[in-house]
């Protein structure tokens, strides 16, 4: 997985008045992998995603997107290349006034010009793609349970088969068998589709089971962006609190064992 | 990955040879989604399970794609697509696993949308009943605010100062300017028209008495209520209403508090406050926009207006007109709470509670204005 970067981030700054959440922020995506980011609490993981997917300007730095900065493009083009971009929010952000076929249809009749039923069946798989049951489809957010959110968020984020999908804790809130599958989900969908994945997670399996590369951020900025093995022996505390803690050293565990068997 | 430069997706069926033989070549993809359902509607029917199968030609393929390929040849053909196109790679049959797993299940009954005769009878038998326990709801939530108001009344620890003032300065202090905005430019139109109407009598005079009559006793305080139903009201339901969906109602019940308790009585006891107050300006301003035009358009001096205003309108016509002001506020404030209680999780609903409210509010105000109207009348006050 060494392919070239997608997306590059560069100089980051991002600021909330006088509180400086990143300060000279480096950060590559490479085509195909599924990069995990971490980092405690406040340390701007979301600010990050927002950033790169352009809901929020930087206060300095560049984005680099598919080689060119999405923050100077005009607005179609920039539509274009957001297009290109799926993006799970950490709470579904599902519209609450359409039922769940019509979530996932609404970006396949805006931008793929399909017909309202070609999109909603196509909706349908999309659905059933992301592990919803078949009578799900008719439902509106707000009568689902939070995994059942989150999925059909996914389904969404999937709509346009984008190439680079931006995952905002999609395991939170899940059960763990579900939480399990939505990884073997994502795992299958980079590598049957060649997605690259940007995924903010707490979820210590999620980072053992499928990422390729891990970035902590930390201070402001990213501490390391590497493999895991890598990443888990820089010396750094929080970093060793972080991977070396009861449920650090579990997860490791849980992964050593699912790779022997 | 994502070659876009290859042909779009083709689908050639040779039904001369025994079994017939399907070609699939070219970009299966979202790009090509309708003509390339078109033409696998229209292929279902002509294959059978001895058809064969040829995949050599495929170009890019995405979920839309599997998606079509699965409907063409069903899922469990599909599952087994690596026995009879093992040259396909990994990744491919991974992708055509995933979404024939997926589709391989009983469909989902599609909701029957047609529309009826009978579904309009339904629907008008709905409404009437919604209004029916509309009404009988807020009869509930009147009963139960008065009962929490009552229980804090004689505990004075329990009282709430603090919100209780920011809601005062929310619906009263800044609706002062709209409200005496709004009555003076009414009090000057009611002074036109009288001055129209009532100079072919003769009686110009009389539009200082029309003014300060339809002032004191009704408009005063009616557009003083309908802009509160307005303004406030629909601030209540709404801010009521995201608190309802994002679980902050729950949470309050949750720590053992009262909704009523935290969020309705100050907002009712606000709009107690600041109705009555806000009604006087609007009497006050409404007279003096009346004044205006009387100065201006009849030479009726202001010594003379004053004098006349003094002389002919009793305080009791005051007195009517600001005694309905609690009734309102109190109805206003009820009828905004209730419907931000009323609201469920959605956006949607946020937005239909907050209009309800404001329509509920003013049809209300009015309603009880006429009723006040008619027993004043009778009683002769």
């Amino acid at each position: 997985m060494n392919g070239e970067a997608l997306i590059q981030v560069r100089g980051l700054v991002n600021r909330f008045g006088r509180q400086t959440v990143h300060e000279d922020l480096d950060l590559d995506i490479r085509r195909g992998e599924i990069l995990g980011v971490v980092g405690g609490s406040g340390t701007g993981k979301s600010v990050l995603l927002r950033s790169i997917v352009g809901l929020r300007r930087p206060n300095a730095g560049s984005v680099q997107v598919f080689g060119e900065n999405l923050l100077q493009l005009p607005p179609e083009r920039r539509s274009q290349v957001e297009r290109r971009f799926g993006v799970l929010f950490q709470r579904g952000a599902l519209f609450t006034s359409l039922n769940l076929q019509e979530n996932v249809a609404l970006p396949l009749i805006e931008h793929a010009g399909l017909a309202r039923v070609d999109a909603e069946h196509l909706a349908r798989l999309k659905l059933a793609l992301a592990g919803l049951p078949a009578d799900a489809a008719c439902k509106y957010p707000d009568e689902l349970s939070g995994g059942m959110v989150k999925r059909a968020a996914l389904a969404r984020a999937l709509a346009l088969d984008p190439e680079v999908l931006f995952l905002d804790e999609p395991t939170a809130g899940l059960d763990p068998i579900g939480a399990a599958a939505f990884d073997q989900l994502i795992l299958t969908l980079r590598d049957a589709l060649g997605l690259s994945v940007f995924l903010v997670t707490h979820d210590l399996d999620t980072l053992y089971t499928i990422c390729d590369r891990v970035a902590v951020l930390a201070r402001k900025r990213v501490l390391v962006a590497d493999r895991l093995e890598a990443v888990q022996d820089t010396d750094d505390a929080w970093i060793r609190d972080y991977f070396h803690g009861p449920r650090g050293r579990a997860a490791q565990q849980a992964a050593l064992v699912q790779e022997n068997s | 990955m994502h070659p876009t430069s290859s042909p779009p997706g083709t689908l050639q069926l040779h039904s001369a040879a025994r079994p017939a033989h399907l070609r699939i070549a070219g970009d299966w993809t979202l790009a090509h989604y309708n003509a390339l359902r078109d033409a696998v509607v229209r292929m279902r029917p002509q294959l059978d399970e001895h058809s064969t199968v040829e995949l050599d030609g495929l170009g890019a393929l995405d979920t839309a794609g599997a998606g079509l390929l699965v409907e063409l040849l069903g899922p469990q053909r599909i599952a087994a697509v690596a026995q009879w196109a093992p040259q396909l790679p990994a990744e491919r049959l991974a992708l055509l696993h995933t979404v024939a797993a997926a589709l391989d299940r009983p469909a989902a009954p599609q909701p029957d949308q047609g529309y009826e005769f009978g579904d309009l009878l339904a629907h008008i038998g709905r409404t009437m009943q919604n209004i029916w326990c509309q009404q009988r709801e807020l009869l509930g939530f009147i009963g139960l605010t008065l009962q929490t108001l009552l229980s804090v009344l004689v505990r004075p620890q329990r009282w709430r100062p603090t919100p209780l003032v920011a809601h005062i300065e929310q619906t009263g202090l800044d609706a002062i300017p709209i409200v005496a905005l709004l009555t003076f430019l009414v009090g000057a139109v009611v002074a036109f028209l009288g001055a129209t109407v009532l100079a072919d009598f003769g009686a110009s005079i009389y539009t200082v008495t029309l003014v300060g009559f339809a002032f004191l006793r009704e408009f005063g305080v009616l557009l003083a209520a309908i802009l509160l139903a307005g303004r406030s009201a629909s601030a209540f339901a709404a801010q009521i209403g995201s608190m309802k969906a994002n679980e902050e109602i729950d949470a309050i019940r949750a720590l053992g508090l009262s909704p009523v308790e935290l969020l309705v009585l100050p907002r009712v006891l606000a709009m107690l406050i600041t109705l009555p107050i806000l009604t006087f300006i609007g009497m006050l301003s409404g007279i003096l926009g009346g004044a205006v035009v009387c100065v201006l358009a009849l030479d009726i001096s202001p010594t003379l207006f004053i004098t006349i205003l003094q002389r002919d309108i009793d305080l009791s016509h005051f007195l009517v007109g600001i005694g309905k002001a609690p009734v309102f506020a109190f109805i206003i404030a009820v009828i905004g709470c209730l419907e931000g209680f009323k609201v469920s999780g959605s956006a949607q609903s946020v937005g239909e509670h907050t209009t309800s409210s404001v329509v509920q509010s003013i049809f209300m105000v009015i309603l009880i204005d006429a009723i006040a109207a008619l027993f004043f009348m009778e009683m002769g006050w």
